[in-house]
């Protein structure tokens, strides 16, 4: 019959799709923008020798051999996956690595976890992962749930606009114009508010939001302007960033809660990390380059 | 309990959300499924190759595909600055289309050849034989299916939730960051969708008993 | 074509008639289609670049990776489900009262939960608040459970409908010869209940594999999720390659399901040459099946 017919030669396309799938060219699909880190002046981390802080979740990690941090993957920049190569890249994806490091964990053994915003604290505190570290901000009601430590960088609210949009300039000009960021996310209720006064669309990924302001269903994004401007470098011919700041969302490190030892351990290698310098090399060799200027680090207050 | 009455704006929100996509979807689903049964059992073969076509491609693709389909593609594609509301009508309303014109088609092939026959020798047009044989029995026939459907399509709209939609879904997200319980969250949530799937099957319960004849 | 209800077998003005519906109809029909086209070709959709990125050896892995992560969760899933069917189903069938309650109220409550809010409770962690120690769980099998707990109520109530089609005759004479319920139940009523509804059972299998499709709101990487990555990662051009990955992607999930249902009509047909006068059922999905 005519269905069989279908059902033979679907499974012929199938297993030829699979034949396909060895050989094919290497490396990663799509623009080639320069590379989206500088590989070669990444700063190469000293990997620290049985280390032994007194932390459940590291005694764990060391008996694994890996080390899970959760990362995000659609943040060029900062927390990008190539779906290509498989590889994260980005600003914090450096941090993890010079934390990991004198956590005794070499970049081979660090096995990143795509994590989405939504699902950050229940990762942390289900213990899917041991570290998060993906634009993750300080505040009190998450430390309700698990503890920082950090912060290693300040970020703070902006607007993400296509190239040809004239009419917003900053958050005071959004009046009425749709603005899109993640479920539930700071800036966006900020901005819901009667002083701004802006028509939400909420996404669950920033991405979707960036996929959105390009087609024309929503006139601006809304979050971290580190984020944002990730996204703007990544493709320069139709986004821009425009306004001030008009948050503070200091970026930390999440883990456990309770488990101090481990926050101690984290901060510590945050601050000999920017003592020596690294910090500022794996600033410049990834968000530096899409136009963030390099800003001394914040004092580290969760420790 | 808490949960509810603090909130009650933001439940009644998401509900009328809920409602509101469900409600029209129906719609769109009920009228798409009626033109396209009739593409089906119409004498015009390129109409009944566009109507099989249209079934067996939307019973296969997974929703959740449409629903990127209708967020991401369409809006870039045809119709730039579109309402995300109607897109969510659309995707929900065709998905539902392709179920709802396989149980009406089905209903009509339950009706005896032989009827129509007797219809059309005592001199019957063709629009008397749809009104007053066919039809009714079809209808008959289809309901227990459609309401299944509509059921299902209520529970469908969750998935729009995880999209843009604000419904009933949605603001679980809203209320688990303000750090509720999510046992009592899922508990309200769930007597809201219990509430319309209710009120459908009980609808039809009432259609199916006044549509009834003795045989 | 054969006569229909609707309509004698067309004479020679209504042949006509119909050849210029065919026309105008095909017309229309290409019409619409040729437009979409036109749009996607406006937008440089079937421009080299944009599907070049299925050139990359990665890329295809992680298809090929995302597709057998459905796989494997629609095998785990549809195993579960089937098992778990045939407990609920003995239990909604029970003699004793509580049983058949418990199992009538558990079927009745997943059926009206949406899915996706299963799946997203799950994984959650909605067990911690109602287990007395703490349950982790990973969004495979958050995917695996609720995929598994759904289809499972949904068949349970396919295979009463197959137990009820077997005759009243057979189960009594079963218990004259001195059977014990469970024999009858395990070696007269559910084979036959199975069998007789093998293609309503696949064809639910199919909304099964439709829904894993649902892994990607707990971020799970099975082939959707896996689709929205390569399309929202990659830039071709300055713009995201959407239009090629769904139509990639989209073919895969519409193939995958087309030959399950070809199982499900085939057994069918190959059912009705059987001489147990149980006829199996249509290869329709079953009502509720209409999930995602």
């Amino acid at each position: 019959m005519k269905l069989q017919k279908t059902a033979a030669s679907a499974a012929v396309i199938l297993a030829l799709a699979a034949t396909a799938a060895c050989g094919g060219k290497e490396g990663s699909a799509g623009d080639k923008q320069g590379g989206k880190t500088d590989e070669k002046s990444l700063p190469k981390y000293d990997v620290a020798k049985s280390v032994d802080v007194g932390s459940p979740v590291l005694k764990k990690a060391q008996k694994r051999g890996k080390l899970i941090v959760g990362a995000k993957a659609d943040q060029p920049y900062l927390g990008f996956q190539d779906q290509a190569t498989k590889k994260y890249s980005g600003f914090d994806i450096e941090i993890a690595k010079m934390v990991a490091a004198d956590l005794g964990f070499a970049a081979k053994d660090i096995k990143f976890e795509t994590v989405d915003s939504g699902a950050r604290e229940a990762a942390v505190r289900k213990g899917d992962v041991d570290l998060m570290i993906g634009t993750y901000t300080i505040n009190p009601e998450r430390k309700k749930q698990i503890d920082f430590a950090g912060p290693y960088y300040h970020a703070g609210a902006s607007l993400l606009v296509r190239k040809d949009e004239k009419a917003i300039t900053g958050p005071d000009t959004v009046k009425g114009k749709k603005v899109c960021s993640i479920v539930g996310s700071t800036p966006l209720q900020t901005i819901k508010e009667p002083k701004y006064g802006a028509k939400v669309t909420e996404l669950a990924k920033y991405s979707d939001c960036v996929k959105q302001l390009v087609d024309g269903q929503v006139d601006a994004v809304t979050t971290d302007d580190a984020i944002l401007k990730g996204y703007a470098a990544d493709n320069p011919k139709k986004l821009q960033v425009v306004g001030e700041t008009f948050s503070d969302e200091p970026y930390g490190v999440g883990l456990k809660k309770g488990d101090n030892a481990l926050q101690k351990a984290v901060a510590d290698a945050l601050k000999a990390h920017q003592d020596n310098g690294d910090y500022k090399k794996a600033y410049e060799a990834t968000l530096g380059k899409s136009g963030s200027k390099f800003q001394e680090p914040p004092a580290l207050e969760e420790k | 309990m808490d949960v509810l009455l603090d909130n009650l704006e933001l439940f009644r929100e998401g509900f009328v959300g809920t409602l509101s996509l469900t409600a029209t979807s129906a719609l769109l689903a009920l009228v798409l499924g009626l033109i396209i049964a009739g593409f089906r059992v119409s004498p015009v073969p390129p109409l009944r190759l566009f109507g099989t076509v249209w079934v067996t491609l939307l019973r296969n693709t997974p929703l959740t595909l449409l629903f990127l389909v209708a967020f991401f593609v369409v809006p870039q594609i045809l119709f730039p600055g579109i309402n995300s509301f109607l897109l969510a009508v659309v995707a929900l309303g065709m998905y539902t289309s392709a179920y709802i014109a396989e149980a009406l088609r089905s209903g009509i092939n339950t009706v005896p050849m032989g009827q129509a026959e007797a219809a059309r020798s005592i001199g019957m047009t063709f629009t008397q034989i749809l009104r007053m044989i066919v039809l009714p029995q079809a209808t008959r026939a289809a309901l227990p299916p459609l309401s299944s459907f509509l059921i299902a399509l209520t529970k469908n709209s969750a998935i729009a939730g995880a999209f843009n939609n604000v419904d009933l879904f949605n603001i679980q997200k809203t209320l688990s960051n303000e750090g509720y319980n999510i046992l009592v969250i899922f508990l309200w949530i769930t007597l809201g969708y219990l509430a319309i799937t209710f009120t459908i099957s009980g609808l039809f319960r009432l259609l199916e008993r006044r549509m009834e004849v003795a045989r | 074509m054969s006569a229909s209800v609707l309509y004698d077998a067309p004479g020679p003005k209504a042949r006509a008639r119909n050849v210029i519906y065919s026309v105008l109809g095909s017309l229309l029909v290409a019409g619409i289609v040729a437009l979409i086209l036109y749009r996607l070709y406006d937008k440089g959709e079937f421009e080299g670049a944009k599907w070049d990125i299925f050139n990359y050896s990665g890329i295809r892995e992680n298809i090929i990776e995302g597709l057998f992560a459905t796989l494997k969760v629609f095998a785990m899933a549809a195993a579960l489900s089937l098992a778990f069917a045939v407990v609920l189903c003995v239990g909604r069938l029970s003699d004793h009262k509580l049983v058949r309650g418990a199992a009538g109220i558990f079927i009745e409550l997943f059926r009206s939960i949406p899915l996706l809010i299963t799946i997203f409770a799950l994984w959650v962690g909605i067990l911690d608040s109602l287990l007395p120690f703490s349950v982790s769980i990973k969004p495979m099998w958050a995917l695996v459970l609720g995929l598994g707990i759904y289809n499972a109520c949904v068949q349970a109530e396919v295979l009463r409908a197959g137990i009820n089609s077997v005759p009243r005759g057979q189960r009594e004479a079963a218990y004259a010869i001195g059977m014990r319920k469970t024999q009858v139940m395990a070696t007269i009523l559910m084979p036959q209940a199975i069998r007789a509804m093998m293609p309503t059972i696949i064809s639910q299998l199919v909304v099964t594999l439709k829904d894993t499709s649902l892994g990607y709101i707990i971020l799970f990487p099975e082939l959707l999720q896996t689709a929205r990555l390569i399309a929202s990662n990659t830039t071709v051009n300055g713009d995201y390659p959407y239009v090629p990955t769904v139509i990639v992607i989209g073919s895969i999930y519409i193939l995958l399901c087309l030959l399950l249902s070809a199982l499900a009509n085939w057994i069918e047909r190959r059912g009705r040459r059987a001489k147990t006068g149980i006829t199996p059922a249509k290869a329709t999905p079953p009502a509720e099946a209409a999930h995602a």
